[in-house]
């Protein structure tokens, strides 16, 4: 089996998590689509780092699973305040900013 | 090398670079279950059913690892993604609201429309550009994993990468710190004590004694029975208001009509058989009342209403 498909495999879901960023309402799946994108990200770094013979994939994968932990701790926090104001976690009623 | 790793490692060293047969069966096991449960993230209505899509995904991803010749990455995407990053989405889930879905409306026109488009034509773009591209015969980490693949990535990161590493520490206590942030809630206004909440009661009139607790019968002994108001009816008061908007209280009209046959086994002779009919009476009809003082035992209104030569 070639080791391409793994990267063909990444580029579906990270497809597939940016398509959940653009179209779902919701701040929870649509962080979880940011999650997805990220994971594919990782799955193409460890494919390739098997394709060249070089640990220095998996090395940034791994940095992105710690960069994606801080990111996931800051945001979720930065959701349940918005909730708190707002009563509510659609990413539509945080418009505050328009004009 | 403890026993527990041993399989792994194995794995880990048998999937052969480029035509190993358990890559390809990974590959077409994990593979199509990734990219439906990622579908299911799409496509869920429900968002916790969606974050349990996504827990598939990382789970699916860790064992993909693990064939990659990664087990070091393998097990640390089980434990930091679907053990720690999961939990945290659950817990959000769980405060915000677990039944919390995307409304309907869309705020700017044709957006899902637009969005499926760039996503699909994003997929195309890459799959095209991928088609077109060749790559050199794949090299395979066996030799960079030749001490180990813990050894292999410490190396790096100890070395090359000493400086990233660093950093990422700074990043997660700045993360720490933010999240303590944006946690907190300021006090504004006196915190409520007991004198308080009894004052702004009388304040407004509401009701000053304690709520009456549910009714406790001889044959029926839980939280979902009604007490029974001194005329027999049941008060609506005693029960968990969560349960009477579930439907889930006890009907009590049964109970009060077993009360002869309660009577009857605590007192073979039959001396309480006349208020037992007379409490019966009262429970048919007697009007649902939701004030006044809870009787919920028999006794009590076989004292207070039994005639004075039953001699008790």
């Amino acid at each position: 089996m070639d080791l391409i498909n793994w990267v063909y495999l990444s580029v579906v879901l990270f497809t597939i998590g940016a398509a959940t960023v653009l179209i779902r309402r919701n701040a929870i799946v649509v962080f979880m689509g940011v999650e997805l994108m990220l994971n594919a990200a990782n799955l193409a770094f460890v494919a390739f780092a098997q394709m060249n013979g070089d640990l220095t994939g998996q090395t940034v994968a791994l940095f992105v699973m710690l960069v994606a932990a801080a990111e996931v701790v800051i945001g979720l926090a930065i959701i349940m305040a918005i909730f708190r104001a707002r009563r509510s976690a659609s990413v539509d009623d945080a418009n505050l900013l328009k004009y | 090398m403890s026993a527990p790793l041993q399989p792994l490692v194995t794995v880990a060293d048998t999937a052969a670079v480029g035509s190993g047969v358990s890559d390809g069966i990974v590959f077409w096991t994990l593979g199509p279950l990734m990219v439906l449960a990622a579908l299911g993230l799409l496509f869920a209505p429900k968002a916790v059913h969606a974050a349990l899509s996504m827990a598939v995904v990382m789970v699916s991803l860790g064992g993909v690892y693990v064939a990659l010749q990664a087990p070091f990455l393998g097990m640390v995407q089980v434990f930091v993604y679907t053990g720690a990053v999961m939990m945290l989405f659950l817990f959000v889930l769980m405060l915000v609201g677990v039944d919390s879905s995307d409304s309907l409306v869309e705020t700017i026109r044709g957006q899902r429309v637009a969005g499926g488009l760039a996503a699909a034509g994003f997929l195309a773009f890459v799959l095209v550009a991928l088609g077109r591209t060749t790559f050199d015969a794949p090299v395979g980490l066996a030799a960079v994993n030749a001490d180990g693949n813990i050894t292999g990535i410490a190396a790096l990161i100890f070395s090359r990468y000493v400086w990233a590493f660093e950093m990422t520490a700074a990043l997660l206590v700045v993360a720490v710190l933010g999240a303590m942030v944006l946690a907190h809630r300021e006090r504004t206004g006196e915190r409520a004590t007991q004198r308080s909440i009894s004052e702004n009661r009388l304040r407004r009139g509401q009701r000053m004694t304690p709520l009456p607790p549910p009714g406790v019968f001889a044959r029926h002994n839980a939280v979902d029975t009604p007490a029974l108001l001194p005329d027999g009816s049941p008060s609506e008061l005693s029960v968990s208001r969560v349960l009477a908007a579930r439907g889930q209280t006890a009907p009590t009209t049964e109970l009060v009509t077993a009360v002869p046959a309660i009577q009857a086994d605590m007192d073979p002779e039959g001396r309480g058989s006349r208020t037992a009919a007379r409490v019966r009476e009262d429970g048919r009809n007697g009007a649902p009342r939701t004030g006044g003082a809870a009787v919920n035992t028999v006794d009590t209104v076989q004292t207070d209403a039994a005639p004075p030569e039953q001699g008790h």
